[in-house]
């Protein structure tokens, strides 16, 4: 009844609005801008930078910031605004491939336990509820602690780890999607499930996984750093911000706040720039 | 408001002033704004509803129905506002009132009854306090408001109120909940009461009853009743006065006999024609149709808004809007906007009618047999027999009619049919004389392309995800085995065969039409030549128009292409329209069987002569045939009565028989097949018509 007649004439291509209304909001926008400048940093950085992140100095070890040392420098005398720059690199490896990691198993592994609901559901859907339980940090850090901590292995933990949590959005939404007419009508027509899953429901979930991949990848920033400052994610030498805060915060208590202020902003402004974005995204799509 | 409460019983004033009034609109017009544009939904309608007279307003949907209903209570969205024109409820304009006092009208004066029952409850409150909260509003204490509450429902028929009152809305079938809804919009005694497709998600024999409490209630209270609905027979059984509304305009009102006996509108013309009647099946020609679509709102800025769809216009027509023409007619004035309403009822058809002569199919060879199908769904540890025992054979190119209430099990039937559930041990299926496995993962390539469906809602039926062009695409690769250049010219053809323009075929499905969407649906299922198509309420979800459209269709295809339908729907007239033989279904057994005529003209079952007597006719003889109303509620497919199942809703129930033994069927005529222990001579004297 209230379902209007829709005019055959057809409209414009929905994409293109949602675009627009992208780039229409102010969160995503200035979300963008942050992360922009991020990747820019971590990109082109190394050749931008004024001094070089890596030389150390001894003899000018700790000094506060001024005229050449911007930021100040390190325990070791290297320039600590060069180094929050060029740290910008490893993080932004490591943190976006566990959250694809961690997206692309946990649709798929969503898509599964949704679609044969069942004793699928039942085993898979409560071994997820059972990881879901474990403090991730700690199995993180167990998991490392095992394997030995390399860029490769932090990637596969966090994504790991991820693959549960997007596992369990996903599967709510095949939950709703999968008793619509569609999904009966292509297994009248002798459709495999695997097509089922990923070529008729995968495309009418996507909004969720987007939304939640945008989230994943500000815890997964967060972690990182976490698992850096702990000692169990990025190695020395690395300039990554995790690493000089764990490397530095004893310092703090003789006054050399420089050493730390500047990396702990970095991740702050980082993650803050990606929550942003994830709400826009979010905002635009739930409309 | 100010001044007394409208009386209980205005019906007895007598005064005709347009002050008394139940409601008066005078040039509304209403727009939404939209993208920075102002749309005008409505524009410049007029009417009156006399105090205690019902007004129906028809249209199809987007004509701007809803929106006068929220319009006149001011209920109309943060978008939407009255441009011009003035609403009065009463006397009372209710543009002028402030917040304190269009509380008091909407308490008192006015009252709404939605669609859908089940969201107008508030499902966590228990039917007392919901409805003696109406009481409480306009000042009953709490024990009068209880007290009141009980007499309230038992005016609207509820035979246990104390009961009903200690339930919650969930716990109540449809029909009861829109009566107890109904109980609420009376609890205020108002003046106007707005019904807003009050039956349409209920059943037919539901239907019937609430359609029949709202009849008594108005000759009880003389409450005016302004009532929306789409269905043109609805709008006749219910209404003395009908205003018919096109994109926003009341195109024709007059009285409800002189509208529907001689209608001064083409498009009056054409709802009228589009409507399966009785007497008619495919059998005896096409059904008429209205051409093209509805116009955006606000698109047509001159001329006559129906122009375009118009068979009889001409350069008048698309040059000047044509004003309200007034008529006398039989019953009282009639008004239609048509520069030719003397000959709108000789509107040319838009649709030539074909007639063609029955084919005869009964030494047609058997397409589907299913023997003995059962099906037990097993819900927390109790289990539950939605078929029982069905067993039903098709023909080639024919249809068969499934018909019952909700709940009789006929969209379980057609998923054992198709493959989709594998039926309780004993049950088999036969296509084409061989045996078909009970699931369709287990079927080979070609029974999986013989049986196919056309599903109710086409939102949910076709994927959003994919484009026109890619869901009957695969289909053709899927069902058709075909690839390349011979796919494409088999979507060319296949989309011309459904009437599907091709410009559509690169859009996606929410870009379309239902009609157009349900057109994509019938090209999937016939990608692959079936034998088979089941058609779960293909229609129910579409306008009249569009119905018959989509049913000129589908009986054009079966004749080009010989395939069989399996047609479930719960409108009688539209199974009537298409079937050759119907089945009637009841707790998932099989009650009568036999060729549509037969068991249409009877005698028939009386769960049968039951569901015809529920349905509204567009001529409405009162006395020609007595009404059958079946009491009481659907039992649980659960826990079945003994015997016969239907014994407990029974009006032709002969004793202890029906309690005890489960009835044979009796043979009525040539294939004819009645489940009841009234011998068929005996119905057929208790069914004849006096």
């Amino acid at each position: 009844m209230s379902t209007a007649t829709v005019s055959p004439a057809p409209h414009k291509a929905p994409r293109f609005e949602r675009s627009k209304a992208l780039l229409r909001s102010p969160t995503f926008v200035a979300g963008v801008l942050i992360l922009l400048f991020w990747v820019a940093c971590a990109l082109i950085g190394h050749w931008v930078v004024p001094q070089d992140p890596y030389a150390s100095d001894p003899l000018n070890s700790l000094t506060p910031p001024d005229a050449t040392h911007w930021f100040g420098t390190d325990q070791l005398g290297r320039d600590v605004f060069a180094r929050v720059i060029v740290g910008a690199r490893d993080i932004l490896t490591i943190a976006p491939l566990a959250t694809l990691l961690g997206t692309l198993a946990g649709t798929a592994v969503g898509l599964i336990v949704g679609y044969f609901d069942g004793w699928v559901d039942n085993v898979i859907g409560r071994l997820i509820d059972a990881v879901l339980a474990l403090p991730l940090v700690i199995v993180a850090l167990l998991a490392l602690a095992a394997v030995g901590a390399s860029n490769v292995t932090v990637i596969l933990v966090i994504g790991i780890t991820f693959t549960p949590i997007t596992a369990r959005t996903v599967r709510a939404a095949v939950f709703a999607e999968r008793n619509l007419d569609y999904v009966l009508a292509a297994q009248l027509r002798g459709e495999n499930a695997f097509y089922i899953m990923f070529a008729e429901i995968l495309p009418n979930v996507l909004q969720p996984i987007i939304v939640e991949a945008t989230v994943r990848l500000g815890y997964a920033i967060f972690a990182v750093a976490t698992l850096s400052f702990l000692g169990f994610g990025i190695q020395p030498p690395s300039a990554d911000w995790g690493l000089a805060l764990s490397e530095c915060y004893t310092l703090m208590a003789g006054g050399a706040w420089w050493t730390v202020v500047f990396d702990a902003a970095a991740i702050a402004s980082l993650v803050v720039g990606v929550n942003l974005v994830a709400d826009g995204i979010q905002g635009v799509l739930d409309r | 408001m100010n001044g007394p409460p409208p009386s209980a019983f205005p019906i007895f004033d007598g005064s005709k002033r347009a002050e008394t009034d139940a409601l008066t609109l005078v040039g509304l017009t209403v727009a939404y704004r939209s993208r920075g544009r102002d749309r005008e939904v409505l524009q410049d309608i007029s009417l009156r509803i006399k105090r205690g007279e019902a007004y129906g307003l028809v249209g199809e949907s987007g004509c701007g129905k809803s929106t006068a209903a929220l319009a006149i209570l001011r209920y109309l969205p943060r978008n939407g506002r009255v441009k011009s024109g003035k609403i009065s409820i009463a006397g009372h304009d209710i543009a002028s009132m402030n917040a304190d006092a269009l509380r008091h009208m909407r308490a008192n004066a006015v009252s709404m009854v939605y669609q859908d029952p089940g969201r107008a409850l508030n499902p966590s409150l228990t039917i007392a306090r919901q409805v003696s909260e109406a009481f409480e509003l306009a000042g009953a204490s709490v024990n009068e408001a209880l007290e009141h509450t009980i007499d309230i429902l038992r005016r609207v028929r509820i035979s246990s109120p104390e009961r009903v009152m200690e339930s919650y809305p969930h716990q109540l079938s449809g029909g009861m909940q829109q009566r107890v809804v109904i109980a609420m919009a009376l609890a205020c005694n108002p003046a106007l009461l707005i019904l807003d497709e009050p039956t349409t998600g209920l059943d037919a024999t539901v239907e019937a009853e609430v359609l029949d409490l709202i009849a008594q209630l108005r000759e009880e209270l003389g409450t005016a009743v302004l009532f929306i609905s789409h269905n043109l027979a609805v709008i006749g059984r219910m209404c003395d006065r009908v205003g018919v509304l096109y994109a926003g305009k009341l195109v024709e009102e007059g009285t409800t006999r002189d509208v529907f006996a001689r209608p001064r509108h083409p498009y009056t013309v054409g709802l009228l024609r589009c409507l399966p009647t009785t007497g008619r099946s495919k059998d005896t020609g096409r059904l008429d149709t209205i051409p093209g679509s509805l116009p955006l709102p606000g698109s047509v800025t001159q001329g006559c808004i129906y122009a375009q769809r118009c068979k009889l216009a001409d350069d008048r027509c698309h040059r000047d809007a044509p004003p309200p023409y007034r008529v006398p007619a039989a019953h009282g004035d009639q008004m239609a906007r048509c520069h030719y309403h003397e000959r709108a009822i000789d509107l040319p058809r838009a649709t030539p009618e074909v007639l063609r002569a029955a084919v005869d199919r009964t030494d047609a060879p058997l397409a589907l047999r299913a023997e003995n199908l059962s099906k037990t769904f097993h819900v927390g540890g109790e289990s539950l027999r939605a078929v029982h025992d069905v067993s039903l054979e098709l023909k080639l190119g024919e249809t068969l009619g499934l018909v019952g209430e909700s709940g009789s099990g006929k969209t379980t039937l057609a998923k054992l049919l198709l493959g989709l559930l594998s039926p309780d041990a004993g049950g088999s299926i036969e296509l084409d004389g061989a045996a078909l496995p009970a699931r369709v993962t287990n079927r080979n390539d070609e029974q999986v392309k013989s049986l196919q469906i056309v599903f109710q809602n086409p939102d949910s039926a076709l994927n959003r995800a994919h484009s026109v062009r890619r869901l009957i695409a695969r289909s053709l690769s899927k069902l058709g085995a075909l690839r390349g250049a011979a796919k494409e010219a088999r979507l060319q053809s296949l989309t011309a065969a459904v009437r599907l323009p091709e410009r559509y075929l690169s859009s996606r499905t929410r870009q379309l039409s239902g009609g157009l969407k349900q057109r994509v649906a019938i090209a999937r299922a016939f990608a692959g030549d079936p034998r088979v198509v089941v058609c779960d309420e293909p229609t129910s979800a579409l306008d009249v128009s569009v119905q018959a459209a989509i049913l000129n269709l589908l009986a054009d295809l079966q004749r080009e292409r010989g395939v069989s339908y399996v047609f479930i729907s719960h409108d009688l007239h539209v199974v009537r329209y298409l079937s050759d033989r119907i089945a009637v279904l009841y707790l998932g057994r099989l009650m009568e069987i036999g060729r549509a005529t037969d068991v249409f003209d009877g005698p028939h079952h009386p769960y049968t002569e039951a569901l015809l007597s529920s349905i509204p006719e567009i001529v409405d003889e009162p006395q020609a045939r007595e009404r059958i109303r079946l009491s009481g509620e659907l039992p649980s497919a659960a826990n079945p009565p003994s015997g016969c199942v239907f014994h407990t809703r029974c009006p032709r129930k002969i004793g202890a028989i029906c309690e005890q033994q489960e009835p044979p069927y009796a043979h009525a005529a040539d294939g004819h097949r009645i489940r009841c222990h009234i011998p068929v001579a005996e119905l057929k004297r208790l069914q004849k018509p006096e």
